[in-house]
C-alpha cells in the first residue's frame, strides 16, 4: 500500500519545480492554478493505483478537464474541453496527477516548439537552443527534473526528436496501441500519444497504463494493455539491424560516434548486429509532408469560430467569420500546412500527390516488413541528424526544419513502435539513439532499451 | 408538355436509417427534441473526439442494399467530404466515395406509361447527416440545430432511367414501400427521413446522347416530387425551344410558388476533396454477416404479391392492394391462417371493411384477424347475413369482443326456423295482394321484392335463401 501523503508531497514538489522553471516556458498552465489543481487531485488520487502520486505533465493537444486545451494555438485560446482524453482518464484512474499542460508547436506542427502561439519553449540545458518539438514543453519539463514523466504526441517524430534533444527517453507506441480519443487530431493516420520519462522504466510504466483497447477510437486495436518486460541480463538472441540509409555521409560526426558506441555495446551484450537497407527512406519526408498536411487540412476545418474558441470577426457574413478567424487564429506554419493539404487533395492533384504518397507509404512500410521478415528483431538508428539546434536557426526555413525529422517520420508512416534514449553528449548537448520495433512488439523494444540504458554512458561526452 | 421532347431523370435519395442512436456516437436520433439537446463531443465535432461506427446502421444499410438487389462490397471505405458550412461542425461529412458499400442494384416498379420497368441503382452508400440551418427562427440571423448531425443515412443513386416525372414518382413509391417493409427506414418525407434530389435533362425524341442536366434540390415532400420535376422539365424545354442552352447547375425548388431558381454559384462547393477517413478502418463485412442480414429481410412486396396470387388465387390487382403495406398483408394472412374464412372472402373483407375502417381511424387495424375470421365464418355458415355481419364488424371495431356474442346481443342471428319464417312470409303476402297477383301473372322478378319485404319485417334476421324458397312455394300454390 502506498503512503497516502505521498501524492500531496509530490504534488507540492512538482508545483514548486514548475514555478522555478518558468523561464523554460514549458508549462502553459499558470503556476497558481496548477498548484491548486495538483493539491486537489492529490486528495482524490487512488492510493492503490500503479502510478499513485506520480505527477505527469500533459501536452496541450490532449484534452483534460482540469485545464484548458489550446494546442498551442490562438484559435483555441481559453478552450476548456467538456470531456477528457482516454489516456488522461486512465492516468487518473491509476492514481497519477495531471501536472499541467505543456507548450507545443501549434497543433503539433513543428520540430522546435517555436511555432507556439504562447512563445517558444527553451532547452533546459542551453537557453539559446530549442528543446525540439512538437512536444518540446513535455520533454523540457521531464529533462529539467520537474516531473518524472509526461505525455506527448507524435505525428512525425514529435516525441522522439525532443526526447533526443533533451536527453531523456521518449516512446512512440505502435499505431493503435493507445487510444487517440481526446488527442486533438493533426494527421489522424499517423497521430499517436507517446510518453516521456527520465528512464525507460518511467516512460514504459506510463505507456502501459494508457495503452489498450478503447471502443471510442475505431483505430485503436482490440488488445490488452502493454505488459512490461523485465530487465534482461543480456541481448543474447537479439538481432539488431542497422539501416545504412540512416547513416548518411553528412551525419553529424558526434551523432555517428555515439551511435557506433551504442552499437558496439549492444554487440558486447550479445546482440547480433546486421547492416540492413530500407531503400525507400529518402521518400519518407516528402511522403509525410503530403499525407500529414492533407489530413490536417480536413482535421482543422472545424476551427471556424462558429461554435467554440475566439471569433476574430463580428461580421454577420459567415464567410468573413471563417476567413478572419482562421486567418488570424492560426499561425503561419499551420496555415502553410492547411494550404498544402488542401492543394494535394484537390481534384486534379489528388492522384499526383495524395494517392502517390499513399503508395509510397505502403512501400516504406514494406521496407520494414522485408527486414523484419529476414530475422531482424529491431532497428537501431540515430534519432536526429544533429543535437538540439539554436532557436531561430530553422524557423524561417521550413524544409530545413522538416529534415530534422528525417529519421523519425518513417516509424509513423509504417505505424511501428519506436523510442529514443540518450546515448551520449557532445559539448553538453544530448544525443539520442533510436530503436524501431515490430508492430505491437513494444516489449522486445523495451527489453533492448533497458539493456542498453544500463550500460551506455548517457551523460558522457563522445 | 411540348411534344417532340424526351425527359430523362435520375434520382438521388437520402434515407434515414431506423436506428436508436446516431451513426458515429451514442446520441439519440429521436425527431423533434429541443434544438441541440441530442448532441455529444463526437457529433459536435469537438477537438479530439472520434467516430465509432454504429453496427445497427451498418446492418440496416446492408439490408437495404440486399433488398434492392445490389452487389455488396465486402470491403468498403468511409470517406470525408470536405466543405465549410455552419451546420457541419467537423467541416466535413463522413460518407463513402470511391469504395461504396454497394453498387449495381435494381428496383422493379410500375411505370404509368410504360408498364413494369426496372430502375438501376448505380450505388447505395452509408453516410452521416448534417445539422439543420434555421433561417426563419431569428430575424436576419441563422440558427443551427445539430440534433440531426450524425444521424445515419443511406444515399441511393439511380441511373438516368426515368422518362417522366410520373415515372420518377412511381419509382419513389416503390422504393419507399421496400424500405418501409424491411424496417430499414420510416421513410417519412415530412420528418426528413426521406429526401430526394433529381438530375433532370431533356433531349429531342430520337436523340441518344443525354442533354445537359441540372440538379433539382429542396423537394421537401412527396406531393412536390412530380410538380418540381415538371417545372424543371418545362423550363428546360422552353429554354431549348427558344434557342437557349441548359446550363449545368443546381436548381432550388420553391413549393410556395411552384417554381425553381438557380442556386447562386457561391453557394455551390465545387471540390469536396474526398479522401478516405483515417479515423475509420475500412468496413469489412464477413460472408456470415451478409448472410445474416439477408435472412433478416422480410419477404418483399413484389415477391409477396406473386405469392398471394399463386397461393390464394387472388387477382393481381387484389394482391397488389393487400401487399402494399406490410401490416395489411400480415393482417390478411392472419385472417386466412385463423381458419374459417376462405381467402377470397378474407380479401374482400380486408379491402372493404377493414381498410375502410382503418382509413377513418388513423390507419389502425382495429378488429383482430381471429375475430374477422370468425365473423366471416358466421356468414359462410348462414348464421349471419352479410348486412348483419357489417353491423357486427362495426361493433367489433369499436368495442372488441366475440363476433357471435355481439351478433346475438344485437339480435342479428339469422332465423332459419321455417315456422317463424312462414309467419313473416304470410304477413308480407297478405299485405301485398296486388304484387302477388302481378307475380302470379308472370312478373316473377317481383320475388326479390318479397324477399326484401320479409327481410324488412324480420329486421334482417331472416335467412334469405330459406325465405326465397318459402316464398316460391307459397306463390306458386
Amino acid at each position: 500500500m502506498n503512503d497516502p501523503n505521498e501524492a500531496l508531497v509530490n504534488a507540492k514538489t512538482a508545483a514548486d519545480r514548475i514555478t522555478k522553471t518558468r523561464r523554460l516556458n514549458a508549462c502553459l498552465t499558470p503556476p497558481k492554478e496548477l498548484r491548486a489543481s495538483l493539491v486537489q487531485q492529490a486528495a482524490m488520487a487512488h492510493p492503490s493505483g500503479v502510478l499513485y502520486g506520480m505527477p505527469v505533465a500533459v501536452k496541450d493537444n490532449i484534452c483534460t478537464l482540469e485545464f484548458t486545451t489550446t494546442c498551442g494555438s490562438r484559435i483555441l485560446e481559453g478552450y476548456r474541453s467538456p470531456y477528457e482524453a482516454t489516456a488522461v482518464a486512465r492516468l487518473k484512474t491509476a492514481g497519477a496527477l495531471i501536472a499541467g499542460k505543456t507548450n507545443c508547436d501549434e497543433f503539433a506542427m513543428g520540430s522546435s516548439t517555436e511555432h507556439s502561439a504562447y512563445g517558444r519553449a527553451v532547452h533546459p540545458h542551453d537557453k539559446t537552443r530549442v528543446p525540439g518539438g512538437s512536444s518540446g514543453g513535455s520533454a523540457a519539463l521531464v529533462a529539467a527534473g520537474v516531473v518524472p514523466a509526461a505525455l506527448g504526441s507524435e505525428t512525425g517524430g514529435s516525441v522522439r526528436q525532443p526526447a533526443s534533444f533533451c536527453g531523456i527517453v521518449g516512446i512512440k507506441p505502435t499505431y493503435g496501441r493507445v487510444s487517440r480519443y481526446g488527442l486533438v487530431a493533426f494527421g489522424s493516420s499517423l497521430d499517436q500519444i507517446g510518453v516521456f520519462g527520465r528512464s525507460v522504466h518511467d516512460a514504459a510504466r506510463v505507456l502501459s497504463v494508457i495503452s489498450g483497447r478503447d471502443a471510442r477510437d475505431a483505430t485503436c486495436e482490440d488488445r490488452d494493455p502493454l505488459r512490461l518486460p523485465t530487465v534482461p541480463e543480456s541481448l543474447q538472441g537479439f538481432v539488431i539491424g542497422v539501416p545504412r540509409e540512416y547513416f548518411p555521409s553528412d551525419l553529424d560526426p558526434a551523432v555517428r560516434r555515439a551511435c557506433d558506441r551504442a552499437i558496439r555495446m549492444m554487440r558486447d551484450l550479445g546482440a547480433a548486429v546486421r547492416e540492413v537497407s530500407l531503400p525507400h527512406t529518402a521518400y519518407a519526408v516528402p511522403t509525410y509532408y503530403i499525407i500529414a498536411p492533407a489530413e490536417a487540412s480536413s482535421n482543422l476545418a472545424r476551427y471556424d469560430g462558429a461554435r467554440y474558441g475566439p471569433r476574430f470577426n463580428g461580421s454577420s457574413d459567415v464567410r468573413a467569420l471563417y476567413r478572419e478567424t482562421r486567418g488570424q487564429g492560426f499561425g503561419p506554419e499551420v496555415r502553410r500546412r492547411i494550404l498544402v493539404g488542401t492543394y494535394v487533395l484537390s481534384s486534379g492533384y489528388y492522384d499526383a500527390y495524395y494517392r502517390k504518397a499513399q503508395q509510397m507509404r505502403a512501400l516504406i512500410a514494406q521496407d520494414f516488413r522485408n527486414v523484419f521478415d529476414r530475422g531482424v528483431d529491431l532497428l537501431f538508428t540515430p534519432t536526429t541528424p544533429t543535437p538540439a539546434f539554436k532557436a531561430g536557426e530553422k524557423v524561417t526555413d521550413p524544409v530545413a526544419m522538416y529534415l530534422s525529422d528525417i529519421f523519425t517520420v518513417t516509424a509513423n508512416l509504417a505505424g511501428l513502435p519506436a523510442l529514443s534514449l540518450p546515448i551520449g553528449r557532445i559539448k553538453g548537448l544530448p544525443i539520442g539513439g533510436q530503436l524501431i520495433g515490430q508492430a505491437f512488439l513494444e516489449d522486445e523494444m523495451l527489453e533492448a532499451a533497458y539493456a542498453l540504458e544500463r550500460v551506455v554512458p548517457a551523460a558522457g561526452e563522445v | 408538355m411540348a411534344s417532340g421532347w424526351e425527359t430523362v431523370i435520375g434520382l438521388e435519395t437520402h434515407v434515414q436509417l431506423r436506428t436508436v442512436s446516431k451513426m458515429f456516437c451514442g446520441c439519440s436520433t429521436a425527431f423533434g427534441a429541443p434544438p441541440n439537446t441530442n448532441v455529444c463531443p463526437v457529433c459536435l465535432g469537438l477537438p479530439g473526439a472520434l467516430p465509432a461506427a454504429n453496427e445497427m446502421a451498418i446492418k440496416l444499410a446492408l439490408r437495404a442494399a440486399l433488398a434492392l438487389g445490389c452487389t455488396v462490397h465486402a470491403h468498403s471505405v468511409f470517406a470525408r467530404k470536405n466543405y465549410f458550412y455552419p451546420d457541419l461542425p467537423k467541416g466535413y461529412q463522413i460518407s463513402q466515395f470511391e469504395q461504396p458499400l454497394s453498387t449495381d442494384g435494381s428496383v422493379t416498379y410500375l411505370s404509368p406509361d410504360r408498364g413494369l420497368l426496372s430502375a438501376t441503382i448505380a450505388r447505395l452508400h452509408l453516410e452521416e447527416d448534417a445539422g439543420k440551418s434555421l433561417h426563419d427562427r431569428f430575424p436576419r440571423r441563422t440558427a443551427v440545430d445539430l440534433n440531426r448531425c450524425g444521424v445515419p443515412l443511406i444515399e441511393i443513386v439511380t441511373g438516368p432511367d426515368f422518362r417522366s416525372p410520373q415515372e420518377a414518382r412511381a419509382y419513389l413509391l416503390t422504393l419507399k414501400q421496400v424500405l418501409e417493409y424491411s424496417g430499414i427506414s420510416d421513410v417519412d418525407m415530412e420528418k426528413g427521413s426521406l429526401r430526394v434530389d433529381a438530375n433532370v435533362s431533356v433531349r429531342r425524341l430520337g436523340e441518344t446522347a443525354l442533354g445537359t442536366k441540372t440538379e433539382v434540390k429542396n423537394i421537401n415532400s412527396f406531393a412536390y416530387v412530380e410538380k418540381a420535376l415538371m417545372v424543371e422539365r418545362d423550363r428546360q424545354i422552353a429554354l431549348r425551344e427558344s434557342g437557349g442552352t441548359v446550363v449545368q447547375q443546381t436548381m432550388l425548388y420553391d413549393s410556395k410558388t411552384n417554381s425553381v431558381r438557380a442556386q447562386r454559384l457561391k453557394e455551390e462547393s465545387h471540390d469536396y476533396r474526398y479522401f478516405p477517413d483515417p479515423d475509420l478502418p475500412p468496413l469489412i463485412l464477413s460472408p456470415e454477416f451478409i448472410a445474416e442480414q439477408q435472412t433478416a429481410l422480410p419477404e418483399l412486396p413484389a415477391r409477396k404479391r406473386e405469392r398471394f396470387v399463386a397461393e390464394y388465387g387472388l387477382s393481381l390487382a387484389d394482391a397488389a392492394v393487400l401487399t402494399a403495406e406490410r401490416p395489411v398483408a400480415d393482417y390478411f394472412e392472419g385472417v386466412v391462417r385463423a381458419g374459417g374464412a376462405d381467402a377470397k372472402s378474407a380479401a374482400n373483407w380486408v379491402m372493404g371493411e377493414v381498410l375502410g375502417d382503418a382509413k377513418d381511424h388513423g390507419e389502425q387495424l382495429r378488429v383482430t384477424p381471429v375475430a374477422l375470421a370468425q365473423l366471416i365464418g358466421l356468414v359462410k355458415g348462414g348464421t349471419l347475413s352479410h348486412q348483419a355481419a357489417k353491423r357486427v364488424f362495426a361493433d367489433l371495431a369499436a368495442h372488441g369482443g366475440d363476433p357471435r356474442a355481439i351478433a346475438e346481443s344485437l339480435g342479428l342471428i339469422q332465423v332459419g326456423d321455417t315456422g317463424v319464417l312462414a309467419g313473416w312470409v304470410s304477413d308480407v303476402l297478405g299485405t301485398h295482394a296486388n304484387e302477388v297477383s302481378r307475380y302470379q301473372k308472370g312478373e316473377t322478378k317481383l320475388l326479390q321484392f318479397f324477399v326484401g319485404q320479409v327481410m324488412k319485417a324480420s329486421r334482417g334476421k331472416a335467412d334469405p335463401k330459406l325465405t326465397q324458397r318459402l316464398l316460391e312455394e307459397k306463390l306458386t300454390l
